[in-house]
């Protein structure tokens, strides 16, 4: 059943706090969601439908909704693949709003892991002690960082991947970074500095990695007739695909994502190809996270995304592929270190022609967020989304 | 060296007991599907493969390869993760241990050893052979 058009983005927000001391989760949520509804010209009376991740305090959706006050809800949904849940989430809006089951859905994200005091990237983390693959992971240290790591040691192995290519990526974050007044870092950096800074864990430095922030957002999704009646900035929903990829009982490959399968889904259900985007949100836990996934989506041959990624390719203005115009999560924000939400945000302004004059793309009409979620060397969730103006 | 890296106990169930109480007997175990043949990593009851329960215990070679690494620095003491295929066919989360870290390689042969967790838990890790 294809989809494409059959709902649209009508508001956003991105909640500006990026340490969240004096503030709760709840409250982040709550004043994300209430912002994306102004957006949109709605009120939390018009919502039917709410999507959550597992970042929501309380049983899924349940304390969330009770807080805000939804009352008029016919439809509910938590899926929680990580990171890449919220683009999931838009996705799974625009399939609940095309069965009938909601008019108006609406996403929330928040996270304070930095009020916190987490060492989210470096320590051990333990989704859930009784997961069946845990016993015969945790013992061995994995972090988010090393797995990473390892992914971008086996990349450089088979295609020559430099920690010179990967630094760009980085590089072309912080150009965009530097006109984002609410980015943790601003300072635009050179592909010296990355390398230059200190090494996490082999082959990844410092400067390969996100940014821990606090923070949150929210996305409206409407109905085809919903976003008529609320004039003409709706973003229309043209593709989604989701996937989710494993170590397939030992037999594994890291040097792809689940990109790779979501992305030609997102691309049959639009009927556009790589070459016809304008502009890309791409999930940037890391660079190698990037590079790959670039190679996924299909904007270069596999093994060829060091090479893309450089030379200021990614950067607005200069490269083929503008990317994470808003400094993304390497640079911008990555709240709760979950950054597909902040992924639709930015593609959602380029196509409303709303970005930094700056870094908007010329006649950007269509865009591609892409989230992944979990890890790039164990289990992954991966989502894409594609979107256009109304009139596309 | 020091001080030496300590490693947790890992949470053992239904399913693993077999595989670590092979451990602590130094050995290396890995689950073959009686019905398709194939083995898999993580061993589990179900065949991931086939889906068949008639899945049984064998004893691996311990001779392995590397398939990835990292070396982590942001640690009290730096370790090796790395992905050991086996010369069995699937691939299994270790580390690298009692070498120099910065010498490890990607394809280098390797072999099992074990190291005891902090409660005394025989854990499979992997050496240059
Ligand atoms: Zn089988």
């Amino acid at each position: 059943m294809n989809l494409r058009g059959k709902a649209y983005i009508a508001g956003i927000h991105e909640h500006p706090t990026r340490k969240a001391e004096g503030i709760t989760l709840a409250q982040i949520h709550a004043e994300s969601a209430v912002g994306a509804l102004a957006d949109a010209g709605l009120t939390m009376a018009d919502v039917d439908g709410y999507f959550c991740a597992g970042d929501a305090p309380g049983l899924g959706p349940l304390s969330m909704i009770e807080y805000m006050g939804l009352n008029n809800l016919t439809h509910v949904d938590s899926t929680d693949t990580g990171g890449s849940s919220y683009v999931i989430h838009v996705g799974h809006a625009l399939e609940a709003i095309a069965l009938g089951k909601c008019s108006v859905a609406l996403i929330t994200l928040a996270g304070r892991p930095r009020a916190e005091g987490m060492a989210t990237g470096t320590a051990p983390r333990v989704y859930a002690a009784d997961a069946p693959d845990v016993g015969f992971e945790a013992v061995y240290g994995p972090t988010v960082v090393n797995m990473y790591a390892m992914a971008a040691m086996r990349h450089r192995h088979q295609y020559g991947t430099t920690a010179e290519q990967l630094a760009w990526v980085k590089v072309a974050a912080s150009h965009h970074a530097q006109h984002n007044e609410h980015a943790m870092l601003r300072k635009v950096v050179t592909v010296e500095d990355v390398v230059n800074s200190p090494m996490i864990s082999d082959p990844l430095h410092r400067l390969d990695c996100c940014v821990i922030s606090d923070g949150g957002g929210a996305i409206v999704v409407v109905s085809p007739e919903v976003a008529k009646s609320l004039g003409d900035r709706a973003v229309k929903i043209l593709g989604h695909g989701e996937a989710v990829k494993h170590l397939n009982a030992g037999t594994i490959d890291i040097t792809y994502t689940g990109g790779a399968i979501s992305g030609p889904r997102a691309y049959e259900e639009a009927g556009v190809l790589p070459g016809d985007i304008k502009y890309a949100s791409i999930y940037d836990s890391f660079t190698i996270t990037v590079v790959e996934t670039i190679e996924d989506l299909g904007f270069c041959p596999r093994g060829e995304g060091g090479a893309f990624v450089s030379d200021g390719n990614l950067i607005a203005g200069q490269g083929k592929l503008p990317f994470n115009t808003d400094g993304g999560g390497l640079c911008n924000n990555h709240p709760g270190n979950r950054g597909g939400l902040t992924k639709v945000l930015e593609a959602v302004r380029q196509v409303r022609g709303e970005a930094h004059p700056a870094v908007q793309v010329a006649n950007c009409d269509l865009a591609l967020a892409h989230g992944t979620g979990g890890s790039i060397a164990t289990r992954m969730g991966s989502s894409t989304v594609i979107l256009g103006r109304a009139d596309a | 060296m020091s001080a030496a890296k300590t490693y947790m106990d890992p949470p053992i169930n239904d399913e693993s007991r077999a595989y670590w109480d092979g451990a602590n007997d130094g050995k290396l175990l890995l689950k073959r599907c009686g019905d398709c043949g194939k083995t898999h990593f993580y061993p589990r009851v179900v065949c991931p493969h086939c889906q068949s329960s008639a899945t049984e215990w064998y004893e691996a070679s311990g001779d392995g390869t590397v398939y990835s690494y990292s070396v982590m620095r942001r640690s009290e003491i730096p370790f090796v993760i790395a992905y050991v295929t086996l010369a069995e066919g699937v691939t299994m989360m270790t580390n690298i241990v009692d070498c120099d870290p910065d010498a490890v390689a990607i394809d280098q042969a390797v072999k099992v050893t074990f190291k005891d967790s902090e409660g005394g838990q025989s854990i499979p890790m992997f050496t240059p052979a």
